[in-house]
């Protein structure tokens, strides 16, 4: 059982476990206050095999490299492929050049990416959106033409805009892994490189759906949702129903009496805790098809909380944690 | 009990006195006071006539524009509805169809849009929150009306007319877009200056 530092926080945690999760295994216990320490992750999903390692927005600066080569590690690494070592001490949000280099990486991101927020159905609760605001960098610095791809339907359901895309290669880990005939995947290369079906492919997998909310950022959306509300108007419900399919447990997105959305219940970090079917995502949309369990948290720092009122415990907890948090920046 | 302010005055019921009784001082005191009136400048103006000169920069009824080409440019991005105090806007957004490009200026659009002249505020955050200059509050007045479904101003009222657009140029000078332009990073800077 290797023993690892990240950003002064000691966790024992087993063979083979990544820095990335050890730092999650960090905040998640129950007496962790104060800044998270998790490097943000824009490619890796932990229900994914062979997912990580392409965006690098998770480097982190190994600062010791083990208890037998107590070297630095020469450059950041990503924290999502790298797994740790007996003694080895890493460093986040306390390297001040790390943050000046995950900047970086957040500003190439952002290259070729339209800032069309305003239209785009994934704002609010966009990685790319809440990456590039903690980063401060609302803007690009890029005054050449950028890539631009026509928007494609794939199937009823399922809209791709491909100039929003990052290529984290996420949906199409998920469409190799949990759907069983794959017929989407990343043509071309370099700058060029698309997702894309082959020839306009209609995707008909039971569980094609699920590229919708792996997806980081606006490039796959549900057709089904296009442009009905922000986000934030919508109150997120847990529901679940009988399904043969799968477990039938999402997350509800209601406007009055309306269910507009159904998603999968995402966790802390923002992945998916059980995958569900399409018939459960796109053609279930009334609430009588529906057992309502309650409202489903959401985050005191994300916009869906305005207006959306829960168990009030849950939220007194927040703001004290918060406030905890407040005090430890200052 | 203790008074709260030094200002309460003792009240005496004393008997007055004969020059008291005779109330002719008292009455003649009160009209000088009535009759010096006569010959100060009056507060109050004529109102419908006369109208008090306005703020360049007054906050009435709101105003959605139109871009260069008369197209809107509102989105229904919703920002103005967050930032709303009051909660008085709602929108209904839908999406721009092949050869309306000239009416909507991106491929989404408000298909309703309404504020509520009751609820709101006029405190011009929906301004502020606005991405895409499309909302602004003009010196124009609200005007009264009799049922509260009128006060419910739809994109009827509130988008600007091809033909009459509304002047800008009071509250949208070049310092007002040179600090819109630098905007975005208001944040970023308050956040510099922590560390």
């Amino acid at each position: 059982m290797p023993k690892v530092t990240i950003d002064g926080h000691t966790i024992e945690v087993p063979d083979g476990t990544t820095i990335l999760q050890a730092a999650r295994k960090i905040v998640e216990q129950p007496d962790y206050t104060g800044v998270s320490i998790a490097p943000p992750a824009m490619c890796f999903y932990t229900k994914l095999k062979t997912s990580g390692g392409y965006c690098r927005t998770c480097i982190v600066k190994v600062s010791k490299g083990s208890e037998k080569d107590p070297r630095p590690m020469p450059k950041p690494v990503a924290s999502c492929r790298t797994t740790v070592t007996d003694g080895m001490e890493v460093q986040n949000i306390t390297s001040p050049e790390l943050l000046e280099a995950r900047k970086g990486v957040v500003e190439f991101l952002l290259i070729n990416h339209p800032l069309d927020c305003p239209i785009c159905d994934q704002a609010g609760e966009c990685d790319l959106q809440n990456l590039g605001y903690e980063h401060g960098l609302a803007k690009t610095r890029y005054d050449f033409k950028r890539r631009t791809f026509d928007k494609i339907d794939i199937g009823p359901y399922i809209k791709l805009h491909m100039t929003r895309c990052i290529l984290c290669y996420r949906c199409v880990k998920v469409a190799d892994q949990i759907t069983d005939e794959r017929v989407h995947g990343v043509l071309n290369r370099g700058d060029v490189s698309e997702i894309s079906t082959y020839i306009e492919k209609v995707i008909t997998n039971d569980f094609s759906g699920n590229v919708i909310d792996v997806c980081p950022v606006g490039a796959l959306t549900d057709r089904t949702f296009r442009f009905k509300s922000r986000v934030w108007f919508t109150k997120p419900l847990d529901a679940h129903r009988a399904c043969t399919k799968c477990s039938g447990k999402v997350a509800l997105w209601m406007k009055g009496n309306d269910v507009l959305r159904v998603t999968t219940r995402k966790n802390k970090w923002g992945e998916t805790e059980e995958w569900i079917c399409n018939e459960c995502r796109f053609e279930k949309k009334e609430v009588k098809d529906w057992v309502v369990e309650g409202p489903r948290h959401i985050e005191r720092h994300s916009v869906i909380s305005a207006n959306h009122y829960e168990n009030l415990s849950q939220l007194k907890l927040d703001i004290n944690k918060q406030q905890k948090q407040l005090a430890g920046k200052q | 009990m203790q008074a709260l302010t030094n200002r309460s005055k003792v009240v005496a019921k004393k008997e007055m006195t004969f020059i008291e009784k005779l109330y002719l001082p008292a009455i003649f005191s009160g009209m000088i006071i009535t009759f010096k009136h006569f010959f100060r400048r009056k507060p109050t103006i004529k109102y419908p006539e006369q109208i008090r000169p306005f703020s360049g920069v007054y906050r009435g009824q709101h105003v959605l524009k139109r871009d260069e080409n008369g197209a809107e440019r509102c989105t229904a991005c919703g920002l103005c509805a967050v930032a709303c105090p009051a909660e008085a806007i709602t929108m209904i957004s839908a999406e721009r169809k092949p050869g309306e490009e000239n009416l909507y200026r991106e491929e989404k659009y408000a298909a309703t849009y309404e504020i509520n002249m009751l609820r709101c505020i006029f405190c011009g955050d929906c301004e502020d929150a606005c991405p895409k200059e499309a909302i602004f509050l003009t010196e124009r007045k609200v005007d009264s009306l009799y049922t509260r479904n009128e006060l419910i101003f739809g994109k009827d009222i509130l988008v600007e007319s091809r033909e009459n657009p509304i002047d800008l140029s009071k509250r949208q000078t070049p310092q007002v877009k040179e600090f819109k332009h630098h905007k975005e990073f208001a944040h970023n800077v308050v956040f510099e200056k922590k560390k």
